[in-house]
Parts: C-alpha cells; sequence; structure tokens
C-alpha cells in the first residue's frame, strides 16, 4: 500500500472540487436557464472531455503547459516552477479533464427547476441574487453533490491524463492508480491488489451515494 | 396619494401578437375571457415584469413600470405584483410557511413569520402551515400561492387560470375566498380564465380576447346585454348577465324569487337563501317572446319588455333581440321567421318568456357587515 499515493489521489479530488464547483456551478446556472448565440459550441466544448481518449488530452494539455508555451512560460515566471510534471500543473489537468462530469449534472440540476417557480420567486420581490441562493440552488442542490462525487470519483481514477501532463513523481504526481499500473508492471499483484480494492470501494461508495441522491430528489418532486 | 389605478398599453405583431388597452380600478376585477393562446397570460406576464412585449405602457397610479417609448422598464421584483400562476409554482422545498414567508421581504424573522402565519388563517391554512407543496392537495396549493401573493402588500394581483387544476366544488370555495379578499384587499385584481362561470362569480368588467386583441370590453353587465355579442363565442353563447337578490325561497314549490332592477324572477334553483346576493345569466336562447301575455302556462317568468335593438347572430343566422325590462336589459335569440311574424322592432311592446329553470344563478358570498 503506497499512502503517499493515495494522499496525492485525495488531494487531487479534492483540490479538483475546489477549483472546480464554483465554476462550474456558474456555467451549469448559464447553460441551464439562459439561451444565447453559441450555446450549443459552449456545451460540446465542455463534453469533449467525455468523448477524447485521455492520452489525447494529456498530450494537448502537456503541450500547453510546456516551458515554451505562453501559459505554461507565465506559470513558470510568475511562481519559479514548471506547470508540466507538477501537482499544480496535475491539478490544472484534472480540473479540464473533469468539466463534463461537473458541469453536466449541475445544468440538469438548474434545467430541473421548473421556469414558473423561478418566475414565481422574482414575483414575490426576490432579486436574482437571492433567487439563486433561496430557490434554485437548494432545488438543484442534489445535481451539484452528484456532479461533486462524480468528479471526485472519476479524479481517483484518472490515468491517462495525469501520467501524461504529470509523469510519475512520487509525492507529487504519483496518483494510486498510476501506483497500481507500477505494481502491475513490477508483478507485485498483492500490493496492486490492495490499492485496487480501495479504488473499489471508493467508486461503489460513491455511485451508491448519487443513487440515494437521485431518489432523494425524486421523492421530493413527488 | 392618487387613485392605484392600472393602466396597461400592449402592442406587438408577433410572436404572440397583441393589440390592448385596459385599466383596473382598485377594487374591480378585470376577467380577461377568451380561448387558450388567445394571449391573455402574456397579458399578466406582461403586467408582472416576465414578458416585454416590444411596445408597452403599464402603470399603476402615478408608477410607471414600462414604458417603451422611453425605455423604462421596472424588473419583476421590483413589482408590488400578487401573482397566481396557473400551476401555482410554489416553491417545492419549502413549507407552507416557508413559501408565504419568502414572499414577505425584508423585515425581521419574527415579524415575517407572524403576518405568514395571519395570512395562511386567512385562506383557512392555519393547520397545513409546516406541510411542503408535495403534501398538500390542489385547493390547498392554491390557496398557499393566493397567501403567497398577497404577502408581498401587492398594489395590483394577477390571477392567471386560478381554477383550472380543481374540481367544481372546490373552485365554488376558492371562487368566494378570492372574493372575500378582494373586499379586504382594495386593489385592482386581473383574473384571466377561460371559463366563463368564473367571469360571471367574480368579474366586474369584462375584456375578450381573440388573437391578442380585445374584441369586447366594458362593464360585465352592459357588455353581456349588448346585442352583437358574437364574441363571447359558441361555447358560451350569448345572454344577459343581471345582478339580483334572493327575496323568497319556497322549498316546497322548488322555487326562489330573485329581485332585480326590472322586476322579479323566479328560478327553479333553492340551493339559495333569502338575502343572498345572486348574478343571473339568462341565456338568450331559452328567451321566448309573445305578442301577447300567455295564461295557463308553467313557466313562471313572463316579464313586459320593449324591444331596443336588434341584431343578427352569425352562427346559425337568428336574431339577437336586445329588451328592456326595467331599467335592465335581456337578450332573446329568435328566428328571423319569428321577427317577421310578431313585427318586432325597435319600439315594440312584448313579454318575455323564459323557464325558471333554464335561469343560471350564480351566488355571490354575502358578507353581513
Amino acid at each position: 500500500m503506497e499512502w503517499q499515493a493515495l494522499s496525492v489521489s485525495l488531494w487531487l479530488g479534492a483540490g479538483t472540487l475546489a477549483v472546480l464547483l464554483p465554476p462550474g456551478i456558474a456555467l451549469g446556472h448559464l447553460l441551464a436557464v439562459r439561451t444565447f448565440p453559441g450555446k450549443s459550441l459552449v456545451e460540446a466544448l465542455v463534453a469533449v472531455p467525455l468523448v477524447l481518449p485521455p492520452t489525447v488530452l494529456g498530450y494537448y494539455l502537456l503541450t500547453s503547459f510546456g516551458a515554451r508555451s505562453p501559459l505554461g512560460a507565465a506559470f513558470d515566471h510568475l511562481l519559479g516552477q514548471t506547470l508540466a510534471f507538477s501537482f499544480p500543473g496535475l491539478l490544472a489537468a484534472s480540473a479540464i479533464a473533469n468539466l463534463p462530469f461537473v458541469v453536466q449534472p449541475i445544468q440538469r440540476g438548474f434545467e430541473a427547476v421548473p421556469p414558473d417557480v423561478r418566475e414565481a420567486a422574482a414575483c414575490c420581490g426576490l432579486d436574482p441574487w437571492r433567487r439563486f441562493l433561496r430557490i434554485d440552488l437548494p432545488l438543484a442542490w442534489p445535481g451539484i453533490v452528484t456532479a461533486a462525487i462524480l468528479a471526485f470519483a472519476h479524479t481517483l481514477g484518472e490515468f491517462g491524463v495525469v501520467l501524461m501532463v504529470g509523469g510519475n513523481i512520487p509525492g507529487e504526481t504519483r496518483t494510486l492508480s498510476i501506483a497500481i499500473y507500477d505494481r502491475v508492471q513490477a508483478f507485485d499483484d498483492r500490493g496492486a491488489g490492495q490499492m485496487a480494492a480501495v479504488l473499489l470501494v471508493l467508486a461503489v461508495a460513491a455511485l451508491a451515494l448519487v443513487t440515494v441522491l437521485g431518489r432523494r430528489v425524486g421523492r421530493r418532486r413527488g | 396619494m392618487a387613485e392605484r389605478r392600472l393602466t396597461v398599453a400592449l402592442e406587438q405583431d408577433g410572436p404572440i401578437p397583441l393589440a390592448v388597452a385596459f385599466d383596473c380600478a382598485p377594487g374591480a376585477v378585470l376577467g380577461i375571457f377568451g380561448p387558450s393562446g388567445s394571449g391573455k397570460t402574456t397579458i399578466l406576464r406582461s403586467i408582472a415584469g416576465l414578458y416585454a412585449p416590444r411596445t408597452a405602457s403599464i402603470a399603476i397610479g402615478g408608477e410607471v413600470w414600462v414604458d417603451t417609448a422611453s425605455g423604462r422598464f421596472v424588473p419583476p421584483h421590483r413589482r408590488p405584483v400578487g401573482m397566481v400562476f396557473q400551476e401555482y409554482a410554489l416553491f417545492p422545498h419549502m413549507t407552507a410557511l416557508g413559501n408565504v414567508m419568502t414572499a414577505i421581504g425584508v423585515r425581521p424573522r419574527g415579524e415575517r413569520r407572524e403576518r405568514a402565519e395571519h395570512l395562511l388563517e386567512r385562506v383557512h391554512l392555519a393547520g397545513r402551515r409546516h406541510r411542503r407543496p408535495a403534501e398538500l392537495s390542489g385547493g390547498e396549493r392554491q390557496r398557499v400561492a393566493l397567501a403567497r401573493a398577497l404577502a408581498r402588500e401587492p398594489a395590483v394581483l394577477l390571477l392567471d387560470e386560478p381554477f383550472s387544476a380543481v374540481d367544481r366544488a372546490v373552485r365554488r370555495r376558492l371562487q368566494d375566498e378570492i372574493d372575500d379578499l378582494r373586499r379586504s384587499f382594495d386593489v385592482p385584481l386581473v383574473l384571466v380564465t377561460h371559463d366563463f362561470d368564473d367571469i360571471i362569480r367574480l368579474a366586474s368588467h369584462l375584456l375578450v380576447l381573440e388573437h391578442g386583441r380585445a374584441v369586447a370590453s366594458g362593464p360585465l353587465g352592459d357588455l353581456t346585454s349588448r346585442p352583437d355579442s358574437g364574441w363571447l363565442g359558441e361555447a358560451v353563447g350569448p345572454g344577459a348577465v343581471l345582478e339580483a337578490v334572493v327575496a323568497r325561497v319556497d322549498r316546497a314549490g322548488g322555487l326562489a324569487d330573485l329581485a332585480f332592477e326590472g322586476g322579479t324572477l323566479v328560478s327553479g334553483d333553492t340551493g339559495l337563501s333569502k338575502g343572498m346576493p345572486v348574478r343571473v345569466r339568462v341565456p338568450a336562447r331559452d328567451v321566448v317572446l309573445a305578442g301577447r301575455e300567455p295564461s295557463n302556462v308553467s313557466l313562471h317568468n313572463v316579464l313586459a319588455a320593449t324591444v331596443v335593438a336588434l341584431a343578427p347572430e352569425p352562427v346559425r343566422g337568428h336574431v339577437i333581440v336586445q329588451l328592456a325590462v326595467g331599467r335592465e336589459r335581456l337578450l332573446a335569440e329568435v328566428t328571423r321567421d319569428a321577427i317577421a311574424r310578431l313585427h318586432i322592432e325597435p319600439g315594440r311592446d312584448l313579454f318575455a318568456l323564459v323557464k325558471s329553470v333554464s335561469l343560471e344563478v350564480l351566488p355571490l358570498r354575502t358578507r353581513l357587515t
């Protein structure tokens, strides 16, 4: 059991949520309640990481994070550290790879709020910000929690993007799923099995939680 | 402070064509009547600020909410409007009390709670205040929506098909409740409906809408007794609506006397009680005209009448005869043959015969104050 790899995985999952949830909620709300030119394009771009092979996504991210790219150079200049093969780089890549897992359930959550309920809130004197806090957010809450669970679980299991962008630096970018791969390569079936079991339990727990939340929403709309 | 009268003028070619201008005084109930798709709901949504027609001016008292000429548009949350949505649109994650409290605005929590409880009592829902909308019946949800609409102390009340989702018995009770509330909250009330029963029960004024255009508007009594009332549509048909008071009830004989401005009408409705104010609709097709006073007939209503005007009835090719009975007006639908045989022309004195069971009597809630 590599505790360091588990710790990197868990930090990566938590960091991804912290970075991705606020803009994910804003974008999901925007896509759910507004119509604007180019909306379909935005939705397609959000979904791209779903269909792109992780290594392809990782390749493009690695190229744009490299020290010769404007983004990588700016990061290097500001923090004196390369973005590629570092935890911050891995976090940025994870956030992008998880975009659809976060935005789509949140968008569905906001879309499920009946438009007339939102209008009734306006007619009750709630300004747009209070409508969002008191009507939209509580009603879309299960969608937001679902998004968080899916993104967290997906981050723990991500392999291709992590390997491409992060490399395999212990304590920095070596996650549990990469450690499993290494153990299998080294014919350490016992170690790989232990770590695989941890990920399996986490994945099953995550899905069970999503299902329970889904049922709660159904009951409320009864 | 000037009278808080609602004035509305809307116009646009599409996507939903609109061309209406009307006003509504505090205490008055404007019924907007028309088939679905005629733009009724769009008018309400425009008043609430949920829809912006291309050309519009909406004001209440001296306060301008919309004026497209000057570019003024007050957003919905800054318009003190009480709106009851067709499907009620309650907040599903809040209790009845929470729904009402949310609409009360910025006040100390204790005060908001007290006021919300008072409003729920007003609509007879005090015992249900901790239930969520999903745990309430259709009629109860409607009453929560009503209490929530009143919570803001609205300057105007807007009701969108408020009875479409409840059965007839509940509908009656809700109509009474709205009538009660209307009397105590002295604001203009605009009611949208496709059921003429709602209009007769609640409206003081009527606006008939067809493809976004007002085909008739005015006080209910005047409008329903106009001879050219083809705009009422085939479903309702022409028929004058009169105000009356129950003067006598004869349960044994199965009759009730209704005193109106032109005399007395006898109704076969015995579910009434003495002193009750009612509205009576006299369907024009059920009014028979006679040159002489008939005798030995089963019907009870023989009213001396004078012909005021004639107008063609477009659907069946008949003629609508407008009659003066005392100070009231009635309508009768007869064939062209009858017009010729009886020499019916303006100024002619006749007798209008109506079966007691043909009268549609709608009790208005009495308030002993």
